[in-house]
């Protein structure tokens, strides 16, 4: 391709209004800043406001009554592509959970943060809307083992989660009224 | 032995060079706060020292002009990993940053820095030759910039090291030839009398049309040869990583960075004593030789903010004209100024003879 070249003329080749125009745009700059405000975000006093929607680390949440959501089902760790989630289930004999009817919480709970690449398939497969992923996006740890998040953290990072729907209730209440319903064996 | 002149010349060394290298970690400084500036940025304003930061209202604003940044670059510097990587050629790779710092060193010994301190003037060797000794002393800076290219033994540091050589030998004429009407008009090459003949006020940047030609090619010839934007070549990071330097890490590549720097606060002392009357002000009798130490001082002071102007100048023009292409470059240097610098020269040569 042949590039065409403007013809400059005699004072242009002298660099001359190049050279005003160019210290008065840096002035202008310099001026602004030194006078009034750099544009710059100073990060740790200062923080961007995160745009809903934004997928920052995933903790795991509770309801309002204080009851661990999570049921210990295991999709998300078989969803998740890198592998970061590792749950341990109570097994048998294990702790009853928190929910009331529910049949179980898992017992072991960690999400290693090194691994996690926030993709949010962990929130879309969870059944029990027990893990969302929040605002945090600034994950620090001295240690790789300080990054492996484990259950009370993730709780406790996570906060209460106020959703409208009281899916464990509901099936409670269902129980109660199958319990108290007239039936007849016949 | 005069143990008089040996120990007077050993303070006036080292506190040069002392004051020499503050100049320069401090002009690293003003280079980022000025490109900040410039850039709609902050620039550092972090770092720190503990007791200093503390005291109320001065601590945290010299904190925010990053007056203690230099300190935490110069330790990083030495902290970092030297790194000799196995396909340069060694004892090459070791001397070339030890040959582009020390010219820059070397061109302060002739610049008087100021008057008279007592019975001392204040200037570490007063040659008589001291332009030839500075000319030639600068010239060396390219010896370890292209050593620099050739023991890298990589392509881009290679192209930087045959740019420079390229660059500098051009604007070496051009800058040596620009500057040779004001010896016309003084009839010295001795810098303190350079600066002498100044002092009346009529310095040589305003003195006569030729001898401000010969400044603005000076000045644009200095740009060529301390490889500053927009004229450098050597560096050049967008086509060539980080040119002549790009294999040298630690305290190897500060060399490199304190030699730029150093080249370019000797550059601008010549430029101050050449054409803007040394350490003379034409006011409230600052033109002549101290009788005071006082004064002694305040000659010093001034000198130093007339250098520091050009650096800042240096600085400044960094940012605001894009790199020239190396052809226009070499066209600048040979079919523009050596030609203006030679007419310049006969012009000067027949005024002078004309009015003499």
């Amino acid at each position: 391709m042949l590039v065409k070249r403007a013809k400059l003329s005699w004072l242009e080749r002298l660099y001359f209004p190049a050279l005003i125009e160019g210290f008065r745009i840096t002035w202008r700059h310099f001026a602004r800043t030194l006078f009034k405000k750099a544009i710059t975000m100073e990060y740790p006093e200062q923080r961007w406001v995160v745009p809903p929607g934004y997928r920052g680390a995933p903790y795991l949440v509770k309801d309002t009554e204080n009851n661990t959501k999570c049921v210990s089902c295991q999709l998300c760790e078989f969803v998740c592509p890198p592998k970061a989630i590792r749950i341990v289930p109570p097994g048998k004999d294990g702790p009853k959970a928190d929910l009331a009817n529910a049949e179980k919480m898992p017992l072991e709970f960690e999400i290693n943060m090194l691994r996690c690449i926030f993709c949010g398939f962990c929130q879309e497969v969870c059944p029990e809307e027990a893990i969302f992923l929040q605002e945090d996006y600034s994950l620090v740890g001295l240690t790789r083992a300080e990054m492996i998040y484990d259950k009370e953290k993730l709780l406790e990072l996570g906060g209460v989660h106020q959703g409208p729907i009281r899916k464990w209730d509901k099936k409670l209440k269902d129980a109660e009224a199958q319990e108290a319903f007239p039936i007849k064996n016949n | 032995m005069d143990w008089d002149f040996i120990i007077f010349s050993v303070i006036k060394i080292v506190c040069a060079v002392i004051a020499l290298l503050t100049m320069v970690a401090y002009s690293v400084l003003v280079e980022r706060k000025v490109s900040a500036f410039i850039q709609d940025r902050v620039g550092p304003n972090r770092t720190s020292i503990p007791w200093i930061a503390a005291i109320p209202v001065i601590g945290p604003f010299l904190v925010r002009l990053g007056i203690f940044q230099p300190i935490a670059d110069g330790v990083k510097f030495i902290l970092k990993e030297d790194f000799t990587p196995a396909h340069v050629r060694k004892i090459y790779f070791w001397l070339a940053p030890m040959i582009a710092m020390i010219p820059a060193f070397l061109t302060i010994a002739v610049i008087p820095f100021g008057s008279t301190m007592g019975k001392q003037s204040m200037v570490i060797s007063d040659l008589n030759v001291g332009v030839l000794y500075s000319f030639g002393i600068v010239s060396l800076a390219v010896y370890g910039i292209v050593l620099a290219g050739y023991a890298s033994n990589s392509k881009y540091p290679f192209y930087g090291g045959i740019r420079s050589s390229a660059q500098m030998i051009s604007y070496e004429l051009a800058m040596g030839m620009s500057v040779i009407p004001i010896f016309l008009f003084c009839g010295t090459l001795n810098l303190s009398e350079i600066i002498y003949e100044q002092s009346g006020g009529a310095w040589f940047v305003w003195r006569s049309p030729m001898t401000f030609l010969s400044f603005i090619i000076f000045l644009i010839a200095a740009f060529a040869e301390t490889n500053r934007l927009p004229f450098d070549m050597p560096e050049c990071e967008t086509e060539l990583v980080g040119g002549y330097h790009t294999e040298y890490s630690s305290m190897k590549f500060a060399l490199f960075f304190l030699g730029e720097y150093a080249a370019m606060i000797a550059v601008s002392s010549l430029m101050v004593v050449l054409f803007f009357g040394g350490w003379t002000l034409p006011l409230f009798g600052l033109n002549e030789p101290a009788e005071t130490i006082w004064m002694g001082i305040l000659h010093i002071l001034i000198f130093i903010t007339k250098m520091l102007f050009f650096m800042v100048v240096f600085i400044w023009v960094r940012w605001m004209i894009p790199r020239f292409r190396y052809d226009q470059l070499m066209d600048l240097g040979w079919k523009r100024f050596v030609p203006l610098a030679i007419a310049n020269i006969v012009i000067t040569a027949t005024w002078l003879w004309w009015t003499a």
